[in-house]
């Protein structure tokens, strides 16, 4: 039976993990080499990594540690951050990248999903929406969730999915940082019509909160987390070891 | 010296990154001399089973694959690369393959039920089903990482693993040696490092 995965996920800047923390044994908490080798050795099924870099030099750092983490770690790799071209997804893929997640960019040419899509398959590109409930309906944002693009939020995935998207991230900006659980309506909604993994994100604050996710929503396939991860508040064997005894299948930590 | 060949299908970088960590030296290359030359053999490929057929054909290195398997070289295909290691594949139409492994690959639907998610993506159990070289080093129920739609069948006698997705689909294959993997081992963590290592290291891969 295939697994539930659990992705954590670094957001970095000019080469570096933003909000990076202590972990024992790890001499550099903000290198994403370290971190990512601390997880990939801790149970993570795959690693998301997010370039939040504004300048063309910090890009070239990120590009730099991409290559690195890729020699050294061997489970799936997906990469998001400013990718609004084929020539942007070619960057990352070329670096070690497997897959490639597209959010604003998608939003501003959606036709930017079907050439991925056709160039490279639809299982590289992952479509990552950021969305939130607005008038009781839910919108998509953009720019990290600073613009609300005043889109219906299902319409648009579904177009995502239509055009190729390979996965969806859903992020629901109601539940992020809140620590009280995923968001489950919003996930339910997604998942009853989506043909492709979905990735839920946004609002994971403890071990049960996984639990009650694949419970819940049992056609969501991965649960996506950041901070809790980062500073330590949850662990991923702990996730699993609470998941396997749930009944709910995942990759045994070894 | 281990061959990835290069037909301009699917990325490499993680294949010779893998080699390189388990110290093997691994090229990417698309030179028939270098594939002939080298000790072993890697077929990778990711996309539709066609596409990836002509580029195979056009590049000339189909020859180059079948001759380095004719001479006995170790041979491992990866993914769609373990497709095209079968007689023919009907992703898109009916393309033949390279005919190293009796079978068809063909879609998991209708053999998987529709509650399950096409393509498969993520890890999975091994079920074992010989006691095979290459997968000296894995236990029963190691997962490994899957991303596919289609999947090799009528391959009874070279079946050497399988996994459980609403069916029982075929996770590796070999025949002499010839061998295949549906799952990326490069993409495998520890599991598929070992198996790689296997792969790179085993002379005699008769069960």
């Amino acid at each position: 039976m295939i697994s539930k995965r659990i992705i954590p996920c670094l957001d970095v800047r000019d080469g570096r993990v933003v909000k990076g923390v202590h972990f024992e044994g790890l001499r550099d908490v903000s290198s994403p080499v370290e971190l990512g080798a601390y997880y990939s050795e801790n149970g993570a099924d795959e690693l998301v990594f997010y370039d939040i870099t504004a300048s063309a030099e910090g890009r070239g750092l990120f590009i730099e540690c991409l290559r690195e983490v890729a020699r050294t770690i061997f489970i799936p790799l997906t990469v998001g951050g400013g990718i609004n071209t084929l020539d942007d997804f070619d960057r990352v893929l070329k670096c070690g990248a497997d897959k490639v997640s597209v959010n604003s960019g998608a939003l501003r040419n959606p036709g930017l999903i079907d050439e991925a899509a056709k160039r490279y398959g639809s299982q590289c590109v992952v479509l990552s929406a950021d969305v939130k409930r607005v008038n009781g309906s839910y919108h998509v944002f953009a720019r990290g969730g600073r613009e609300d693009t005043g889109r219906e939020a299902l319409s648009w995935l579904r177009e995502g999915i239509g055009r190729g998207a390979g996965e969806i991230v859903l992020n629901s900006m109601d539940t992020d940082g809140v620590k009280e659980g995923f968001d489950l309506p919003m996930l339910r909604d997604v998942c009853a019509f989506s043909s492709v993994p979905v990735i839920a994100s946004g609002g994971a604050g403890k071990a049960e909160d996984f639990v009650t996710l694949f419970r819940e929503c049992p056609r969501a396939d991965a649960g996506l987390a950041a901070s809790i991860f980062h500073f330590g508040e949850v662990t991923i064997p702990e996730v699993k070891r609470l998941l396997r005894e749930n009944g709910i299948p995942v990759r045994e930590v070894i | 010296m281990i061959a990835i060949v290069d037909y301009g299908v699917g990325n490499l970088f993680s294949l010779r990154s893998s080699f390189a960590f388990i110290g093997r030296e691994a090229r990417v290359t698309g030179s028939r001399e270098e594939i002939l030359a080298a000790d072993r053999v890697i077929l990778p490929g990711v996309g539709a089973f066609g596409d990836a057929a002509d580029k195979l054909r056009q590049t000339g290195l189909d020859q180059a694959v079948l001759e380095a398997a004719r001479r006995g070289r170790p041979l491992l295909g990866i993914c769609l690369g373990m497709q095209l290691l079968f007689e023919e594949g009907e992703e898109f139409g009916l393309h033949p393959g390279l005919g190293l492994i009796p079978g068809r690959v063909v879609s998991m639907r209708p053999a998987v039920p529709d509650s399950l998610k096409l393509p498969q993506i993520g890890w999975n159990g091994l079920h074992l089903m010989k006691n095979h070289p290459l997968f000296r080093d894995v236990r029963e129920g190691d997962q490994v990482y899957f991303v596919h739609s289609f999947y090799g069948t009528d391959c009874e006698d070279s079946l050497l693993a399988t996994t459980e997705y609403g069916a029982q689909i075929t996770a590796a294959v070999g025949r002499g040696r010839v061998m295949g993997c549906q799952f990326h081992p490069e993409k495998s963590g520890k599991v598929g490092l070992r198996i790689l290592k296997a792969f790179a290291e085993t002379e005699d891969f008769t069960c």
